[in-house]
């Protein structure tokens, strides 16, 4: 949301999108070297499940994916409200930049789920209610981006955008409480624990298990996700002022 | 509160009055609903066992493509005649405009629904008729009337909007198809209660849900 201003010409507002631009490439540095760290963990800390054997370390990026989506969606419905709110078109910028990252992010969640799900559950899909829900989910933002294509408007667009934002993350909701509702789901409740009885696929966390875990969710929730957002957002600024310049040549 | 129930009763006895003198609105729907249900049982080719299972969810399928019919055809009018204005201008709450839209709606499919039952039951040969499927097409269709009721007016507004209401709407419905379908499934079937009626409570927190947001922020949708 820093980003909006970009290039507006001034010489005081050059110098904070200098600090920003700094700040922006040292955080994408320190993603990059966390990664790397979680990675390392992934592979090399934690231990081999006995009965998984290496498949079993897809999990810590499945589940960083969904928490982070899950925080870039939410960053959707704050944008929404602090849009319809103060009508300053810089958060509907942050809630799209949320949105599309989440998106993402969510894909990754469901096709690394799908790579595990194929030896572990003998299927690459299955109509199960969690992966239906999810299913559900990533819909219903393609549509929002939808939605945002067919509005000319600016302003009617951010606005529909927004409320759109807000009531799409009920898909979100749906799916992380689907267990509970549920219990049928054969999909893994891995932390505390699920009322599920038909879940295939579980296994203990140990300490290697845990601890890697934590790494690489607060990883993915901390420095991959926020990242992403924020080029994302400078992409959006970038666009605009494009449109800008263009505008101005035809004059 | 008493006053907006009042408008938006007055909105939705608009709507029905409307429908009353032209009738082009709920013929069309229903036309849209035996047709479609003809095709499925084309399309499936069914025999007596997978005809029970997939009942259900051609029912509730043709229900709402005929609301999404309906709800484009609805909103596209009060555009095309600007009684949106009008409504708008009006004293009443925004909210108002928005139950009155949803309650004509909510009356079409569960015309719709009702009117299906008995053609079903004649065309795919199976006793469907029962008062628990109505509490379920009640509980189901209101969900979707609501969110259908609030996309529509924003859709609309855009671009190939017509088209675009399916696209929106279905997602956004889903959580309530898939649970209702579910339920109705259970019923058509015969199983024992128990396997079924936990989808209620779920339906309800749903609708719910759906009902407060949708309240909350059609004021925004309506506010130029």
């Amino acid at each position: 949301m820093s980003a909006v201003n970009v290039g507006m010409g001034s010489a005081t507002a050059e110098k904070p999108k200098v600090n920003r631009t700094r700040a922006l490439r040292l955080y994408t540095l320190m993603a990059v070297a966390a990664m790397g760290i979680a990675l390392f963990m992934e592979l090399f800390f934690a231990g081999t499940d006995v009965q998984q054997g290496d498949v079993q370390r897809l999990f810590y990026i499945h589940m960083g994916s969904f928490f982070s989506a899950f925080f870039a969606f939410t960053g959707g419905v704050l944008g929404g409200v602090a849009y319809l709110r103060t009508r300053d078109p810089k958060w509907d910028t942050f809630a799209l930049a949320c949105i599309e990252v989440g998106l993402v992010l969510a894909f990754v969640n469901v096709a690394t789920g799908s790579i595990w799900a194929r030896p572990i559950w003998n299927t690459w899909w299955t109509w199960d209610p969690r992966l239906t829900s999810a299913a559900v989910m990533l819909l219903t933002y393609a549509a929002y981006l939808m939605l945002r294509k067919g509005i000319d408007n600016p302003d009617t667009r951010r606005r529909f955008a927004s409320i759109y934002g807000i009531l799409a993350f009920s898909t979100v909701l749906f799916t992380l409480l689907v267990t509970r509702i549920r219990p049928d789901t054969i999909h893994p409740v891995v932390i505390g624990s699920g009322p599920s009885v038909n879940q295939e696929g579980g296994f203990a966390v140990t300490q290697g298990i845990g601890v890697t875990l934590g790494v690489s969710m607060v990883v993915w929730i901390a420095f991959l996700m926020p990242v992403l957002i924020w080029w994302r957002i400078r992409l959006e600024s970038v666009l605009e002022r494009v449109d800008q310049l263009k505008a101005a040549m035809e004059r | 509160m008493r006053r907006t129930l009042w408008a938006a009763l007055s909105i939705c006895l608009k709507d029905l009055r409307a429908e009353a003198r032209s009738r082009e609105l709920l013929g069309m729907m229903l036309l849209f609903a035996l047709l479609s249900v003809l095709i499925f049982s084309f399309a499936l080719e069914l025999n007596a066992v997978a005809r029970r299972e997939a009942v259900s969810g051609v029912w509730w399928v043709t229900i709402v493509f005929a609301s999404v019919l309906g709800l484009n055809r609805t909103m596209a009018l009060e555009r095309e005649q600007g009684n949106i204005d009008a409504l708008l201008l009006a004293p009443i709450p925004r909210a108002a405009i928005l139950i009155g839209k949803f309650l004509s709606a909510y009356l079409y499919a569960l015309l719709v629904g009702l009117i299906l039952l008995p053609v079903m039951t004649v065309i795919y040969n199976l006793p469907l008729v029962s008062l628990w499927v109505v509490v379920m097409l009640l509980v189901g269709a209101w969900g979707i009337c609501m969110t259908g009721s609030l996309l529509a007016a924003m859709t609309v507004q855009a671009r190939g909007g017509e088209s675009l209401l399916p696209v929106a709407l279905l997602p956004v419905a889903l959580p309530i198809l898939i649970s209702v379908v579910q339920a109705t499934t259970g019923i058509f079937e015969g199983s024992p209660r128990g396997d079924w009626s936990s989808w209620l409570p779920v339906l309800m927190a749903i609708n719910v849900v759906y009902t407060a947001v949708c309240l909350a922020v059609f004021r925004f949708v309506v506010e130029e």
